[in-house]
């Protein structure tokens, strides 16, 4: 039996060990500064890169921190400062729980519904929205985390002294748990930046350079994330290639976060 | 003179940061709200959006097998056929490792010094995003399953789940990509019920004389079980609704095959594929589609969420 533990435990880990690998060898042999300042080339040409699709990941995944974050942290404000352990937290908490299990692809619906119908082109923004949603649960979760676990003793002293509320947790409250806050936008933004599903709908896609001089955000934009899942079911050996180096530089961003948080945590413990 | 003045600046200043404060404290309330709402929203917009397809289809949307763009007819049987397969599929390989990787990373079979490094790992598992699992599983995977995939169906092709020859992608590719995306889910959830157990039932049944396989299956699962059972139907939940891996990986074919080997589709590889190209009543079926999924995928949460929550009462 002990043995058994022993073995499912190296299964488990077979696929990540396998995962990576691969990764990090087939993706390796291409990446250089070139894939980030190149158009994808067409199939059979050597050269190129996913530059459009890296500024189009850094567009989606900024637009929708900028929606989520505020947004978040301030319902996790309110869930740990104002609403801790009443009966309408405890709701708001449950509702975000099922909010984060919602598969990505219904939220992708949701965003095409909301601003792909709306405006009536796929888009930069529409994809950022998407994004937006699936980023919340984490950032409210983590931020509600962060707060909760700071002392009270420095709240009473702030209010002791005379604070309000509010400056009590912009002074106080807000500072003390930023690390942990930081990590955890961090985590909930390399998460967003490998989601695919919502994207192929909402961002679509583009061989080219975003045209600024005309419709701004609201153009399509091509993706790592898209990049990889498009670029992987082609026959042509130079965009498989792209395919791995864009899955490369996805892993290694959430890898790096993972670890970064982790280190935070840690420190935070001691 | 100058006393009153200050004085006055100081309550106009109370008052400013009182307003400041109630401003504050209410745009948090609403946020937090606006949370809850959007989850409605989500529901809402998608089953207004289905609208026409179920006005027109009704409940036959679910059972119909034909979804044919050209003539506008629509059913997605054969779509929730494959997400369910392929979900047990991931269950049934996931579950017992899952649970034995929980055992191994709560028991003392390693110091903690192991131990924790070893839980950061598994749980990274989760955090690869599913596009380059559906990648890996292209061209890593399929080469590697098909061949076991051949004999299965040279010696056991009687069987009727080994009954067409592998042609690379197909049903049980994606079983086994699911199962590997949804084993930290319940790894993670199961060691948290494990080790929240509580240490008096452990020493309790070392005491009577029990041996740790004992106790481990007659006190620490049974006490753990509705943890373990939550973690179970969030992984579920995700292998219900996950997307691309499955998409890339499960061939994407409108038939339903007592095969593992046969292609198929699930709700979320059906709406990956055609929502970029589709328009008018197509859209409307997709959103049903998505409609159902979403049902799906939110009762096996809310269930999932009370048992979990449960265990992190105690």
């Amino acid at each position: 039996m002990t043995v058994l533990t022993f073995v499912a435990a190296g299964i488990a880990l077979l696929p990540l060990i396998a995962v990576l690998s691969y990764v990090l060898i087939q993706g390796a042999g291409r990446l250089g500064p070139a894939v980030f300042t190149e158009l994808p080339p067409p199939p059979l040409v050597k050269g190129g890169g996913f530059g459009n699709a890296f500024i189009g990941t850094l567009l989606t995944v900024g637009i929708a921190s900028l929606f989520s974050v505020p947004f978040g942290i301030m319902a996790a404000v309110y869930l740990s400062e104002f609403a801790r352990e009443t009966k309408i937290a405890s709701v708001i908490d449950f509702l975000t729980n099922v909010l984060s299990g919602v598969p990505s692809i219904v939220i992708g619906v949701f965003a095409y519904g909301i601003v792909v119908l709306t405006t009536g082109t796929y888009s930069v923004l529409a994809g950022g929205v998407a994004l937006a949603v699936l980023m919340l649960p984490t950032i409210v979760r983590t931020a509600a985390e962060a707060m909760e676990s700071v002392s009270n003793d420095i709240r009473q002293a702030s209010v002791g002294l005379g604070a309000t509320d509010f400056q009590t947790v912009s002074r106080v409250v807000l500072p003390a748990a930023a690390p942990s806050i930081v990590t955890g936008v961090m985590l909930a933004v390399a998460r967003a930046a490998g989601e695919t599903a919502p994207l192929i709908f909402t961002a679509l896609f583009s061989q080219f350079w975003i045209n600024w001089s005309q419709n701004g955000l609201l153009q399509p934009t091509a993706t790592l994330s898209v990049l990889v899942f498009n670029f992987a079911i082609v026959p042509y050996k130079n965009q498989q290639q792209l395919a791995w180096s864009g899955s490369l530089v996805l892993v290694a961003f959430v890898l790096i976060t993972s670890v970064i948080s982790r280190l935070v945590v840690r420190r935070k413990s001691r | 003179m100058q006393g009153t003045d200050s004085q006055v600046a100081i309550q106009r200043q109370a008052s400013v940061s009182s307003t400041v404060n109630v401003v504050f404290i209410r745009s948090t309330l609403v946020l937090a709200v606006g949370l809850g709402v959007l989850l409605f929203s989500i529901a809402a917009l998608v089953a207004y959006q289905a609208g026409p397809a179920i006005g027109k289809f009704g409940l036959n949307f679910i059972f119909s097998t034909t979804w044919n763009p050209v003539e506008n007819l629509y059913g997605a049987w054969p779509h929730i056929y494959g997400t369910l397969v392929s979900s047990a599929i991931a269950l049934i390989i996931a579950v017992p490792i899952g649970i034995a990787v929980a055992l191994f990373l709560s028991e003392d079979f390693l110091p903690s010094r192991v131990q924790q490094p070893l839980a950061f790992l598994i749980e990274l598992l989760a955090a690869i995003p599913s596009v380059v699992y559906g990648l890996w599983a292209i061209f890593v995977l399929i080469p590697l399953m098909t061949p076991m995939g051949n004999w299965l169906y040279a010696n056991l092709g009687w069987i009727p789940l080994f009954s067409t020859p592998p042609r690379g992608p197909g049903m049980y590719v994606a079983g086994v990509v699911l199962s590997i995306m949804i084993l930290p889910i319940i790894a993670a959830i199961s060691r948290d019920a494990l080790i929240s157990v509580s240490p008096d039932l452990r020493q309790a049944a070392v005491g009577l004389g029990a041996t740790r396989w004992e106790t481990i299956f007659k006190v620490m699962l049974p006490a753990a079980s509705s943890g373990i059972v939550g973690g179970i139907m969030l992984a579920l939940g995700r292998a219900l609704g996950e997307t691309m891996a499955a998409t890339m990986v499960i061939g994407n074919s409108n038939n339903i095959s007592s095969s593992l080997f046969a292609p198929g589709s699930t709700i979320a590889s059906l709406l990956a594929n055609q929502f970029a190209e589709a328009g008018g009543l197509q859209v409307s079926a997709l959103m049903y589609a998505a409609l159902i999924l979403f049902g799906l995928t939110l009762l096996v949460n809310i269930f999932a969420e009370l048992l979990v929550r449960r265990v992190r009462q105690v």
